[in-house]
């Protein structure tokens, strides 16, 4: 069986010597260790290799593809570009909602199919929701692997709600198969509104509480600040996006610098890391966009269903969607995780002749071996929980 | 414990039993707090834990140690197999040994000797030699970790504890924990934590000293017993389990053991130091030798409590930040206090 | 801020949000817990749930476009054609079935409760109820099988179609035939064409 390279170009540990005041000598050892893939707070399957002196973190190298599922090459076995959105649902199961809005939003330009408002609001409250829900889960995961149990069954009763919200609106709590290629499949049921304002206001003291009970708790700010910290300049070099990009100070938001849809019409705020704990770019800042970014969610879903236009909920496309042939588009939006894309080439046929998915969580992994460097184990944890990865989108 | 040696007359007899009295208390209380941790936790945590084994899930912990009796006995190929055997012995050997000098009522205490503070640091430090050996003995490198790290917290939380008794000392003029417990007999404004039964000039002067050694005492013995926000060892989040990743079973159920009892352990020392032992607060109105057992344990219990509130609420510190709590922040205050203290009484 | 005056800072406030947190939690202590304890207390399913699959076969009209829009492959359609004198009834929709449908199978296990397939049918015969407890024992026990023919009906159904194809062929056959012999036989020479009258 062939053994997979494990570190790059023969990596022989480096050995020391410690002089004692005895005037011993002892023989030291870097020590290679296995952050499995079965392991508590790796978020999925995914195989870190550590060399460590003593505590001290002196290379980290991932290993991905424990869940890779071949998403790219069912696409273009699929019989026609509907059937792609229950498989890009499963790409980044946290975040279900942008996943299908992205690959929708790619084939709708790449047909040149307007969609109508009413359907761009309802996206923009689903999308948003979300962002919520994603964000819970990697708050409260984040609470445990720093040690807090208590945050994560919190988020998750606050997650309970939205995911009652969508599964009144589609049938389904996580993998939705809502948003369609031209609109929805289902228009919203007649107590969503009523619902959806009641989450708001239960949601924002919610808020608070999770801000007081970990993000600002001294114990975890100790944890956090000043660690794995990812300077501006680095981060633009390996292309990160989203909440870890904002963390490190760069104010770049894909629904604001290349809007879609109606986010240009709404009032919010990207967040952006100040370095309020210590420096920026350090992983609280990256917590604490994230806590941020929620409020601001909230802001938007409430003028979205405000401003919710009445209409239908499907454009008048083709009923077999075939797009000219060498027909290629790139489309990207911002998930909850970053920069979420769709490369779509089509051969004039009813399926995609090829779809490349850009998925954030994969690019913002590259960047942990860079930030990891220097810290120690229990840093490791943290760091790789601050990145915020979903290992279907990883490994699609 | 006179009258039951007049009892059986046969002295060896009678100590091996009033030895085994505490084991007896252990197993029973071990059951309790498994089921309250388990309940508070839930509750804490807006769940409800086991509702369906015994009534809101009373029998549960029972069932939890039949599991773990009847598991599969494990043991590494490469480990080292005397001492992998070895470690929960030793380390459940050291927390039971403490048992040996708690004054569970005026009546009873395992053995009355007259360095029962100093004998209870010593024997702390056996829990320390058990956890290195399970580390090491398990031939896994995220065992050695929990292991080595335990070993630094450990040996550098035990100088906190053992000043905080030290000052106590100073006060009560004893090493010997009855006679200490006996010093705060009297209602609760004799008791050490609010000065002791000294004229009030100076327990004014005393009191803030010795409530701050008070909550110090508490921080470092939840730091000796591997609770958070000092649980590093046993990290669950980072190293699986910690220096327990390999135990499986009765094994495991040793260790479990000795972690619970250990809480016991230095709440009990707290409350026979500070907060006055088995003596009632109210003075003469339920006190006795059978009250005092019930103050005894229901005090420590409370601390209990308060241990398991403190784990479900705060994150987990860091090795270098839990040296720098116990070297820079705990250590450089008692001496603080310890020498205001001195002063006080010299005064 | 001095070293010192840092260092009795972070004292201080780390007592302060250590004593914040533990009100937190204590305030939660006493607060009602948020468990459904299922399976004595089931949570309500809203009506869209899209859970397991039911097919009503009496108003399935073989049509296959559930089985094309499925994108994980789980329904397999098998049809045989009904011939013009027998009367399969019609649907609820009052549309007439032309197809017996001797096998209908879902495999429960691989489908992946997009609904894709609820849409395209024309007569709403697949629909997602709100079933989510159909857990088995034993895998081949999650390939469903809606239809209800039995063996005789198929081998019947079969034999008939088989019946009615070859005597469309025959006769097929006996038309080309008295077409071709049309087509061999001496063409009779017809009568002179009238002179016109301006010649």
């Amino acid at each position: 069986m062939l053994q997979p390279p494990t570190l790059p170009t023969n990596y022989t540990v480096k050995q020391g010597h410690i002089k004692t005041s005895t005037g011993k000598t002892i023989r030291t050892e870097e020590m290679i260790i296995n952050m499995g893939p079965q392991h508590p707070s790796t978020h999925g399957v995914l195989r870190l290799e550590i060399v460590v002196d003593g505590e001290i973190i002196v290379d980290c190298i991932p290993h991905i593809g424990y869940l890779h599922r071949c998403f790219e090459k069912h696409c273009e076995h699929m019989t026609n570009y509907q059937q792609v959105i229950p498989y890009a649902d499963r790409m980044d199961y946290c975040s279900a909602m942008t996943n299908e809005w992205a690959f929708a939003l790619a084939a709708e330009r790449m047909l040149k199919i307007e969609v109508p408002e009413r359907v761009e609001y309802i996206r923009v409250i689903m999308a948003e929701l979300q962002r919520i829900a994603s964000h819970l889960i990697a708050v409260g995961t984040y609470g445990i692997d720093s040690g807090a149990f208590t945050p994560f069954l919190y988020t998750f009763i606050d997650r309970e709600k939205i995911l009652d919200l969508f599964e009144m609106t589609c049938g389904a709590r996580l993998l939705y198969n809502y948003i369609w290629i031209g609109g929805l499949s289902h228009d919203l049921p007649p107590k969503f509104v009523e619902q959806a304002k009641d989450f708001v206001r239960y949601f924002r003291p919610r808020l608070k509480m999770l801000n007081d009970l970990l993000s600002y708790n001294e114990i975890f700010v100790k944890r956090t600040a000043n660690v794995g910290v990812l300077p501006k300049d680095v981060a633009i070099n390996y292309a990160v996006s989203g909440p870890q990009l904002r963390g490190s100070g760069v104010n770049w938001d894909l629904r604001r610098d290349d809007p879609y849809s109606i986010y240009h019409k709404l009032e919010w705020e990207p967040q952006v890391g100040k370095g309020e704990m210590g420096t920026v770019g350090d992983c609280w800042d990256r917590h604490i966009v994230r806590m941020h970014e929620m409020e601001q969610c909230l802001n938007i879903i409430e003028q979205a269903l405000a401003g919710l236009p009445e209409g239908n909920v499907q454009a008048a496309i083709p009923k077999r969607i075939r797009p000219e042939k060498d027909a290629e588009i790139y489309v990207r939006t911002e998930s909850s995780r970053g920069e979420l894309g769709f490369y779509i080439v089509s051969d004039g046929t009813a399926s995609p002749f090829r779809v490349k998915a850009r998925g954030p969580a994969f690019v913002n992994l590259s960047v942990l071996p860079e930030i990891a460097k220097g810290g120690m184990i229990a840093d490791l944890v943290l760091i790789a929980g601050s990145i915020d990865i979903v290992l279907g989108e990883v490994d699609r | 414990m006179e009258f039951i040696q007049t009892l059986l007359a046969n002295e060896l007899v009678v100590s091996i039993l009033l030895s085994l009295l505490p084991l007896v208390f252990i197993i029973v209380y071990a059951l309790v707090v498994l089921y309250t941790e388990m309940k508070v936790a839930a509750h804490i945590q807006d769940r409800v834990a086991y509702m369906r084994t015994g009534w809101h899930g009373l029998l549960q912990p029972i069932a939890d140690m039949l599991k773990l009796l009847q598991k599969e006995d494990i043991i590494p190929d490469k480990a080292d197999k005397l001492l992998f055997r070895l470690a929960p012995i030793i380390a459940f050997v050291g927390t039971y040994a403490a048992y040996a000098v708690l004054p569970f009522s005026s009546i009873y205490i395992g053995s009355n000797i007259n360095l029962g503070a100093f004998f209870l640091v010593a024997v702390g430090s056996l829990v320390v030699v058990g956890i290195l050996m399970a580390g090491w003995a398990s031939n896994n490198k995220w065992s050695l970790f929990g292991g080595v790290r335990s070993a630094a917290q450990m040996i550098s939380y035990e100088i906190p504890t053992a000043i905080a008794i030290i000052i106590v000392v100073m006060i009560t003029g004893s090493l010997n924990l009855q006679d200490v417990t006996k010093f705060q007999d009297g209602g609760i404004g004799n008791w050490v934590v609010f000065g002791g039964p000294l004229p009030w000039s100076q327990k004014l002067m005393l009191m803030p000293f010795t409530i701050i050694t008070f909550f110090i005492l508490f921080v470092s013995s939840v730091a000796e017993v591997n609770r958070t926000p000092f649980d590093l060892p046993e990290a669950e989040s980072e190293l699986v389990q910690g220096f327990n990743t390999e135990y499986s079973g009765m094994r495991f159920a040793m260790f479990y053991l000795s972690e619970y009892a250990n809480l016991f352990t230095v709440s009990a020392v707290g409350v026979a130091l500070f907060l006055g032992g088995w003596s009632s607060p109210f003075g003469t109105f339920m006190s006795g030798p059978v009250w005092g057992i019930f103050w005894f344990v229901a005090k420590a219990y409370i601390f209990v409590l308060i241990q398991i509130w403190v784990r479900w609420t705060l994150p987990r510190l860091r090795v270098d930040q839990l040296m720098y709590v116990s070297w820079k922040v705990l250590i450089p205050w008692l001496f603080v206090c310890l020498l205001s203290v001195g002063l006080i009484l010299v005064l | 801020m001095s070293a010192v005056g840092i260092y009795f800072y972070n004292i201080f406030h780390s007592l302060y949000t250590v004593v914040v947190g533990m009100k937190i939690t204590i305030n939660h202590l006493f607060t009602r817990s948020s468990t459904v304890q299922y399976p004595t207390v089931k949570m309500n399913i809203p009506e869209r749930a899209r859970n397991r699959l039911y097919v009503n076969i009496d108003d399935c009209i073989g049509c296959d476009q559930c089985s094309m829009a499925c994108p994980v492959d789980c329904i397999t359609i098998d049809t045989i054609k009904s011939t013009p004198d027998v009367d399969l009834g019609l649907t609820s929709k009052n549309t007439k079935k032309r197809l017996y449908v001797p096998r209908f199978d879902i495999d429960i296990a691989k489908c992946c409760y997009c609904g894709l397939c609820v849409w395209p049918c024309p007569t709403d015969c697949i629909v997602m109820t709100d079933v989510y407890e159909f857990s088995e024992f034993d895998r081949k026990n999650l390939i469903y099988s809606f239809s209800n023919m039995t063996v005789e009906e198929i081998t019947t159904a079969e034999e008939r179609l088989k019946k009615y194809d070859e005597e469309q062929a025959a006769k097929k056959a006996a038309i080309a035939a008295a077409a071709a012999e049309k087509a061999a036989a001496p063409m009779i020479p017809l009568p002179p064409k009238p002179e016109s009258p301006a010649s």
